[in-house]
């Protein structure tokens, strides 16, 4: 096992050498999660809020018909902007958010006691204009019930008459398991950072060696080439292990950087959503170190390695993808499944539901197993002939 | 000693050695001389065990190269045609790791590693990093790592070659000290002189084949030249892809 430890440590030392791989997997790989997560839950956490609260100017076609309607909406922040000639137009060309509309014989049908027509004129697909429309629908409906309600006052009956059924709100949604909603995308960043601490290693112990052409006086030494294989991948699996940990701990302070309470979630990324987030994604080390090597083998130089693991990269992002397109119930084989067993286990966590043993033990196993055959893969491949030759 | 029987290795279509048997004795110093494209950097490669050859046997110190790779390559020191170093260790580190993967003990390894360096005269650059080193000091660090264990046999591919004049000198005084040695020492070239200048017995590979394996006097008589570059040639059958 000497000639293990002799790989494991030349490798560690020659890459804490190395700036390209040291910045890699210390700074970029383990910050940029943490770093572009802060930011953007702070840019839509500071819209949201600003929306919610902002005095907005809706125009108003047909306002000097509806006087009444106008005082409500401007006591509820909503300012009655002069009529626009085509509003399908301006909303469309995103010059107006929401255009509302008073149906000509408003006054007329009012004066009747009989029903008239709001318009609400928007764009649905238009996901930054969703709160003004939100806004004024709430205060036009309200609006309408509450002069129904009069009306009906005045003929004698309680208003209740009309409503037989009230429909009660009971979200069962605790304000972790609304966190867990915007936070789904956070495995990713997880797995992103294990893929890139990795990385430049991968390349380097084995396509880099090969177009350095140290590859073949390395073989000639009296070491079985497992063994060799062995230093590298525990060499890779240290620095993307490293990458892990610093990545977490940048992730622990991200809750002082994000005005959470002020959109009644809560975040919990302590001591035990860390610790088990590590676990979950230690099969993953191993497996991501095997590929790369694998992937890397079959590269003649370090520039084509990195073409492949480029493309390789993707991969990881898909379950993310998927689980966001097509929100499937989760099923306990697909714990097993590497990378969607951990995406799944990490959301649990910060919905604050825990992953049970069971479905820890089902991640552990299926991405161990997966990691061995990927070992296996790469030892086959260390050991044939055309490896070692450079030219 | 280092014994090769009947050794062919094919890649494809093309007979890259077609059927190669020599031997390399203790305290000699053996050329493989052929042109480029001969098999000569194949046939080293099955010596030491990188490539299995299609059939033939190779023996080092009686040991077989393919039932006991392991034993043959702790016997051999080999300065192999790729010798890329690692360019963030220093000369020194170089040579450390390969002893460390020969299992050495540190105060031996440590002993070696000196004596190495001074007896190669890369002093002045043992704990440089190697990036940005010229040819003859990789080739000094490549030798120095590759007899770090102290081997019995000496393989060199084309041990020379990029070398400037001064230090192509001091590579073939190098080598004369691993023959006084008493060790067994077998290189390539494709550079007539050198080989006429080193040699005890030259072997010439051509077209995959052995075409002559005697000492350079009885390779003059055979062919009935004055000069070994004439014999070179007129065994070869042309002078296509030798050097003077």
């Amino acid at each position: 096992m000497s000639a293990f430890t002799a790989v494991y440590w030349k490798e560690v030392r020659e890459n804490l050498r190395d700036r390209r791989t040291l910045i890699n997997a210390l700074v970029t790989g383990p910050l940029l999660g943490p770093v572009m997560f802060i930011m953007l839950m702070n840019v839509t956490i500071t819209r949201e809020i600003a929306k919610a609260d902002r005095l907005i100017a809706v125009p108003v076609i047909g306002a000097d018909l509806a006087p009444n309607l106008v005082a409500a909406l401007k006591s509820a922040g909503i300012d009655a902007r002069p009529a626009l000639t085509d509003p399908e137009n301006a909303v469309r060309e995103q010059r107006a958010d929401i255009v509302v509309r008073v149906s000509p014989d408003y006054a007329k049908a009012w004066n009747k006691g009989q029903s008239v027509q709001v318009e609400l004129i928007y764009d649905s697909s238009r996901r930054d204009a969703s709160t003004p429309v939100m806004r004024v629908r709430s205060v036009v409906e309200s609006y309408g019930r509450r002069e129904g309600a009069m009306r009906l006052i005045a003929r004698g009956l309680s208003p209740t008459t009309a409503w037989p059924v009230q429909v009660a709100d009971r979200d069962q949604a605790t304000s972790q398991s609304r966190s867990g909603l915007m936070f789904s995308f956070l495995p990713y960043f997880f797995v992103l950072t294990v893929f890139l601490g990795g990385m430049y290693l991968a390349i380097d112990l084995t396509a880099g060696e090969r177009e350095r052409q140290s590859l073949e006086p390395l073989f000639v030494n009296p070491v079985p080439r497992w063994q060799i294989l062995a230093g590298k991948l525990a060499a890779i699996c240290t620095f993307s292990l490293v990458s892990l940990l610093l990545t977490v701990g940048a992730f622990m302070t991200a809750p002082w950087f994000i005005p959470t309470e002020k959109l009644g979630i809560a975040l919990d990324l302590g001591w035990r959503f860390s610790g088990q987030v590590i676990v979950l994604m230690l099969p993953l080390i191993l497996l991501l170190a095997a590929l790369q090597s694998l992937v890397s083998a079959f590269a003649k130089s370090y520039r084509e390695a990195q073409t492949y693991l480029s493309i390789l990269m993707i991969i990881p992002i898909l379950p993310s993808v998927l689980l966001s397109v097509i929100p499937v119930r989760a099923e306990p084989w697909m714990y097993a499944v590497p990378l969607l067993g951990q995406n799944l286990g990490i959301v649990q966590l910060l919905r604050g539901d825990g992953v049970p043993g069971w479905q820890l033990g089902f991640c552990l196993a299926g991405g161990f197993v997966a990691a061995a055959l990927a070992v296996w893969a790469a030892a086959m491949l260390y050991r044939s002939e055309r490896l070692a030759i450079s030219g | 000693m280092i014994e090769v029987r009947d050794l062919y290795k094919a890649f494809g279509e093309v007979r890259a050695v077609n059927g190669v048997s020599f031997t390399a004795r203790d305290g000699e110093i053996t050329g493989l001389l052929g042109p480029n494209g001969a098999g000569k950097t194949t046939t080293l490669r099955m010596l030491y065990t990188l490539m299995k050859p299609d059939s033939g046997q190779v023996l080092v110190d009686g040991v077989d190269a393919y039932t006991d790779a392991l034993a043959v390559r702790r016997r051999l020191g080999v300065l192999p045609d790729a010798r890329g170093l690692y360019k963030r260790l220093t000369a020194a580190e170089n040579i450390d790791y390969f002893g460390k993967l020969h299992g050495m003990e540190p105060t031996l390894l440590a002993s070696r590693r000196e004596a190495l360096i001074d007896g190669l005269e890369m002093r002045d650059i043992a704990s440089r990093r190697t990036e940005g080193f010229s040819q003859g000091q990789r080739v000094k660090t490549a030798i120095a790592r590759a007899l770090v264990h102290d081997p019995r046999n000496v393989l060199l591919d084309e041990p020379t070659n990029g070398l400037d004049v001064m230090a192509t000198r001091a590579m073939r005084r190098f080598m004369r000290q691993l023959k006084d040695e008493g060790r067994c020492v077998l290189f390539s070239s494709h550079i007539m002189q050198e080989v006429a200048a080193l040699c005890d017995r030259i072997v010439v590979i051509a077209h995959g084949r052995v075409v002559a394996d005697e000492t350079p006097a009885a390779l003059l008589a055979q062919t009935g030249q004055s000069s070994l570059e004439d014999a070179f040639v007129k065994i070869i059958g042309t002078d296509e892809g030798l050097a003077a």
